[in-house]
């Protein structure tokens, strides 16, 4: 109540203050927010507004103004760091791994839509008839996400190295001169690799899509018995549409996973020989010995722009149809 | 730049110092703050103390050099009156890959490093501390060509040596003998040999370049038997270009034994590769005298039947250069050590007891596959593989360092040679020209080195 007197003595400056005092004592009484509500509401904009700006787009800003650099990671950035778009017209112009890397991104993505994606939406769909031990097969498939990836990569290096990985010598080829190098071909080690990130992918999918599934009204599939449809057209005819809000974050996770597909081809060879992916040639060009950073960070600006896609088209459709 | 404050401002101003690049990525530095609390004593005017702490940070992550570099440490707080040592070790390749935001953020007094180009661009950058005054006190005990390795391009001391090793073709004694092959010293012996083996079931030569760089070391040496130190040395830095057609000559030579190696090369690591030479499976395998850690791994017979070969001539005028691969590597000063102004003393008495024999002589002991360089190492206790190793790189009359430590990293790394060399080795008879023109295209791309 002190600003109120404070206010109130405020003719006394002149008249034009006089009808301030009572146009901020109108506001006043319409805002419905006390002092305290005001100030918590500060600080819960605030500090998460804070953080989002230091973390994510003070990065993402410094990325896209190194790129304009040839910083290499040591001392200050200086005017004369500044090259101009030379990083890009180099990327694009002949770097010769920014195509293939580029290409092998894509493979990735058709792979965990096509192959990986589904088969967790399957399993999730056979696990929720409440089959015999669904919960050790569910906690089975979703083991390779909880695994730390050091982990997943050193599974999949015993099963794929050429002398002494277990697959080579299932197939007794180990010893012969015709042994497959699942890991150095590098025709098929690209194969190999999403392979091994199907791996986690599809327990990943499997659990979000079995959560959405137990959230579908039992009495919908009832009605779709009822009205004599197939255990088919249950699914694709009832159950998906239902899931739609599931499915879109599915399909956004798979574009998300494949385009920030890194760490197995990163443990299986730094990304080189047929693994190039964005991901390994923005660490290899500026977190490594190689210091390009200026570079490295036009790498990571071309692959925000291609991730900007599927989240913008994501917040589009969350956005139009506001359920 | 120091008081900037870290978001925001600075970046407005485009003057981004790397500690405030580091902060605003939010990667952190492997560098663990040790704060130590220092009870030295310095003697008047000496350059060397005694107590106190002083701080390591170190890449021998393996079992074997990490257990030596401990014993060295042991040993050093017990000779320099109990100067404790705190070691922080970092994987390998973390190390390596790490190195810069390390020497920038908050590293250790003494760190871990190679000499050649990658000693020399850290000494540049100002990331390193000159240490001529305690390399006057310990210089004697090295030989000249040490004493270059360490030298920055300002010619200044930038490094202690520790230890080096050679790299030449390995071998089984007891397949050599149960087989009769004779060691072949010229290319024509070397490839009958390699036909020989094949013919007896043997893989004749391993490799594993998984990782990359034990491709190179075979490049290296064929470049330099073919076309000489001198050109090798410029081609590396710059100086002369992969178009040339000594180059192709280093690629249509390779191309002559590339049949003669193990499948699935590309997705082997070199200890894999080395196990194949372990359990007998292939007869010869050029790489570093570190391989013998793998047979020491196997067995003490093991690492005894170990033994290894020159590379062969090539009939050019450089073999007689009998020039090789013998990494160094050294011990260094970093300059950002928050704690270094306290630890000097304890830091150039560390460096100091690394220049000695004994201390080297503990390191390569625990971890066979490197050899002491200081010239008071009791070589009494060599075994008959260190001896030799000792002896080939005596007759040396052009020692290298190896490709990666030589050239650029960004050229020599994962996206730049070490591909070009796995698609060369995937296909060796493939366009050679196109390859080479993809590596000096490669090369024009990158920055110049400021």
């Amino acid at each position: 109540m002190a600003e109120t007197t404070k206010t109130g003595t405020a003719p006394v400056t002149g008249k034009k203050a006089g009808t301030g005092a009572l146009v901020s004592r109108r506001r006043r009484r319409y805002s419905v927010l006390t002092r305290h509500d005001k100030l918590i509401l500060t600080l819960m904009v605030g500090i998460p507004l804070a953080f989002d700006v230091a973390l994510i787009w003070g990065p993402t800003l410094a990325s896209v103004v190194l790129s304009f650099t040839n910083w290499d990671g040591i001392g200050s950035v200086t005017a004369k760091n500044f090259v101009g778009v030379k990083n890009y017209e180099n990327l694009f112009g002949g770097y010769l791994f920014f195509r293939p890397a580029l290409y092998h991104n894509i493979i990735w993505l058709a792979f965990l839509t096509v192959v990986a994606t589904p088969i967790g939406i399957f399993l999730a769909v056979l696990l929720d008839r409440e089959i015999h031990g669904t919960r050790i097969y569910q906690s089975i498939f979703f083991m390779p996400v909880v695994l730390p990836l050091v982990v997943v990569g050193f599974i999949w290096e015993l099963q794929y190295a050429p002398t002494d990985g277990f697959i080579n010598n299932a197939l007794g080829i180990a010893k012969g001169h015709h042994l497959i190098d699942w890991l150095g071909n590098p025709s098929i080690n690209l194969l190999s690799a999403v392979v091994a990130a199907s791996w986690r992918h599809v327990g990943y999918v499997m659990v979000l899509y079995l959560a959405g599934l137990k959230s579908v009204d039992p009495t919908l599939r009832e009605a779709a018995k009822v009205d004599g449809a197939t255990e088919r057209q249950t699914f694709f005819r009832v159950v998906l549409p239902v899931m739609a809000p599931i499915n879109v974050i599915i399909v956004v996770i798979t574009t998300i996973e494949s385009l920030r597909a890194f760490d197995i081809a990163y443990i299986i060879n730094r990304g080189k020989n047929g693994l190039e992916l964005l991901s390994t040639l923005i660490t290899n060009n500026s977190l490594s010995e190689a210091s390009l950073v200026g570079f490295g960070s036009a790498i990571a600006v071309i692959l925000l722009l291609i991730s900007l896609v599927p989240i913008v088209s994501f917040l589009v459709s969350v956005n139009r149809n506001p359920t | 730049m120091g008081n900037k404050p870290p978001f925001g401002p600075s970046a407005l101003d485009l003057d981004l110092s790397r500690r405030d690049v580091l902060k605003i990525m939010g990667y952190s530095s492997v560098a663990a703050f040790l704060a130590a609390c220092s009870s030295g004593t310095t003697s008047g005017g000496s350059l060397t103390s005694t107590g106190g702490t002083v701080t390591v940070g170190s890449n021998a992550s393996d079992p074997l050099p990490k257990k030596g570099m401990e014993m060295v440490n042991a040993a050093f707080t017990k000779a320099n009156g109990g100067t404790v040592v705190k070691l922080n070790t970092v994987d390998h390749g973390t190390f390596q890959d790490q190195i810069n935001s390390y020497l920038q953020g908050t590293p250790e007094d003494v760190f871990t490093w190679f000499s050649g180009h990658r000693m020399r661009f850290f000494a540049d950058k100002g990331l390193a501390s000159s240490i001529d005054d305690l390399w006057d006190k310990v210089k004697g005990n090295f030989s000249e060509a040490f004493a270059t390795s360490v030298k920055g391009n300002d010619g200044h001391v930038y490094g202690i040596p520790v230890d080096y090793y050679p790299w030449a073709v390995f071998y089984r004694k007891s397949v050599f003998a149960d087989h009769g092959y004779k060691i072949p010293t010229n290319w024509a012996d070397f490839k009958a040999l390699c036909v020989q083996m094949q013919k007896d079931g043997l893989t004749p030569l391993a490799m594993g370049d998984k990782d990359g760089w034990p491709a190179q070391g075979t490049f290296d040496i064929l470049n330099l038997r073919l076309n000489g130190y001198d050109f090798h040395v410029e081609l590396l830095t710059g100086k002369q270009k992969f178009t040339d057609p000594r180059v192709a000559n280093v690629f249509s030579k390779w191309a002559e034994i590339t049949p003669y190696y193990n499948d699935g090369l590309a997705g082997m690591t070199w200890q894999q590769a080395s196990q194949l030479v372990v359990q007998k499976k292939a007869g010869m395998y050029l790489l570093g005298l570190f391989v013998s850690q793998q047979f020491k791994a196997a067995s003490d017979a093991d690492l005894a039947d170990l033994d290894f070969f020159a590379f062969p001539d090539l009939g050019t005028q450089y073999d007689a250069e009998k020039a090789l691969d013998a990494p160094i590597d050294v011990m260094m000063m970093t300059k950002k050590s928050p704690t270094l102004s306290k630890d000097r003393g304890q830091a150039n008495a560390y460096l100091q007891f690394w220049s000695k024999g004994s201390a080297q002589l503990i390191a390569s002991t625990a971890a066979p596959g490197v050899i002491p360089v200081a010239n008071d190492t009791d070589t009494s206790g060599y075994d008959a593989l260190t001896k030799k190793a000792v002896e080939i790189i005596k007759n040396a009359k052009r020692i290298t360092q190896f490709f990666d430590r030589d050239s650029r990293p960004d050229f020599a790394g994962s996206n730049g040679m070490q591909s070009f060399l796995l698609s060369y080795l995937q296909n060796p008879k493939g366009d050679i020209t196109s390859l080479q023109g993809k590596m000096q295209q490669f090369w024009n791309s990158l920055p110049p080195e400021a």
